[in-house]
């Protein structure tokens, strides 16, 4: 039983498929290059898949590139920059830090902040309206001797009903 | 001006708005060629015509042309083919063909069946001058001007409307730019 169990859940263990091409590396090392760079290409034709997924004619001539580039002792960067000079920005998942790319950067980062601003701002100035509000600040105000005859006077006709 | 300030989230919703609405209308299979203004990469193949002939780009400059990529296997490039003739008869606009990963025979046949629009074509078998050039598919047809420098991309087929539209515009502007 126990057994079983274990096969099946084994089975249920998602491997990642990488392409079936016979491509032959002289390291394990540059396999492993061959397979991040290859998920980190963006397919030009099937746009939403990577090279690494992709069957398309360009996404198979693409990994040939890049299997050649590695063998031949090419770093990631100048993987990247052979492609980008291809075929763009587009082709990357993860575009360069430039003067058109930093809003796509930082946007977030900036809207975030804007948000946190706009926060401390809208609660500084709806303190001073609380403070003055009855709700809050009972046990903050210090009732006077008459005040408190009245209190004792309205509870105990309260307690007599 | 605390009124006002009210209105801030709409006038930033309605510009959203109109951002994505322009988006709509965007193909997002076009891209813009990452080779625009640089000059055609260098490259020596044979002449589909002539495989003891070597092509390289000092061939492609010399007047405005379109670089043609097409293939065989490739439907579109069908459909396109009547119009280059046209565009190279009537307009006399020469047109250069990159027969992009092809069979050299079944290009030739294709060429005879169907008439020859181009003025050479540039036998790419490995699309090796393709993969430089950022060819993603065909059809695809550059707009080259004299000094050889790659000024436009058309990404898909070139028909009456493309042509005049896109085409037809910036051959004149480049040719006009000397």
């Amino acid at each position: 039983m126990m057994k079983k169990l274990v096969i099946i859940l084994l089975a249920l263990v998602p491997v990642s498929a990488f392409s079936i091409d016979t491509l032959e590396f002289d390291t394990d090392a540059q396999r492993l290059q061959f397979q991040v760079l290859t998920e980190e290409l963006r397919c030009p034709k099937c746009q939403n898949q990577n090279i690494a997924d992709s069957n398309a004619p360009i996404a198979v001539d693409l990994r040939n590139e890049v299997h050649r580039m590695i063998l031949e002792g090419d770093n990631e960067e100048q993987v990247i920059n052979f492609m980008v000079e291809r075929y763009g920005d587009f082709v990357v998942y993860k575009p360069k830090f430039d003067t058109t790319t930093y809003l796509l950067w930082l946007g977030p980062a900036l809207i975030a902040f804007l948000g946190f601003i706009i926060v401390v701002i809208s609660a500084r100035k709806k303190r001073p309206v609380t403070t003055s509000s009855v709700s809050n600040t009972a046990n903050e105000i210090e009732l006077s001797q008459e005040e408190k005859k009245q209190l004792n006077t309205i509870l105990s006709e309260d307690e007599k009903m | 001006m605390k009124r006002a300030l009210l209105f801030l989230p709409l006038l930033l919703a309605a510009g959203i708005g109109v951002v994505l609405f322009w988006g709509l209308g965007n193909d997002p299979t076009t891209l813009e060629s990452a080779r625009i203004d640089d000059p055609v990469p260098s490259f020596s193949l044979p002449s589909l015509q002539d495989p003891t002939k070597l092509l390289s780009q000092e061939d492609i400059k010399g007047k405005v042309s379109l670089l043609n990529v097409w293939a065989t296997w490739c439907p579109s490039c069908r459909v396109e083919h009547p119009y280059l003739l046209k565009i190279a008869r009537e307009y006399g606009v020469p047109i250069i063909g990159l027969n992009y990963k092809d069979d050299r025979q079944a290009a030739k046949e294709w060429l005879v069946k169907l008439d020859n629009p181009y003025l050479f074509n540039i036998f790419d078998e490995k699309g090796r001058l393709g993969l430089d050039l950022g060819v993603y598919g065909a059809p695809e047809t550059y707009i080259v001007d004299s000094n050889g420098i790659v000024r436009y991309r058309h990404v898909g087929v070139i028909d009456d409307r493309v042509w005049r539209a896109i085409i037809e515009p910036r051959v004149k502007q480049y040719a006009n730019e000397g």
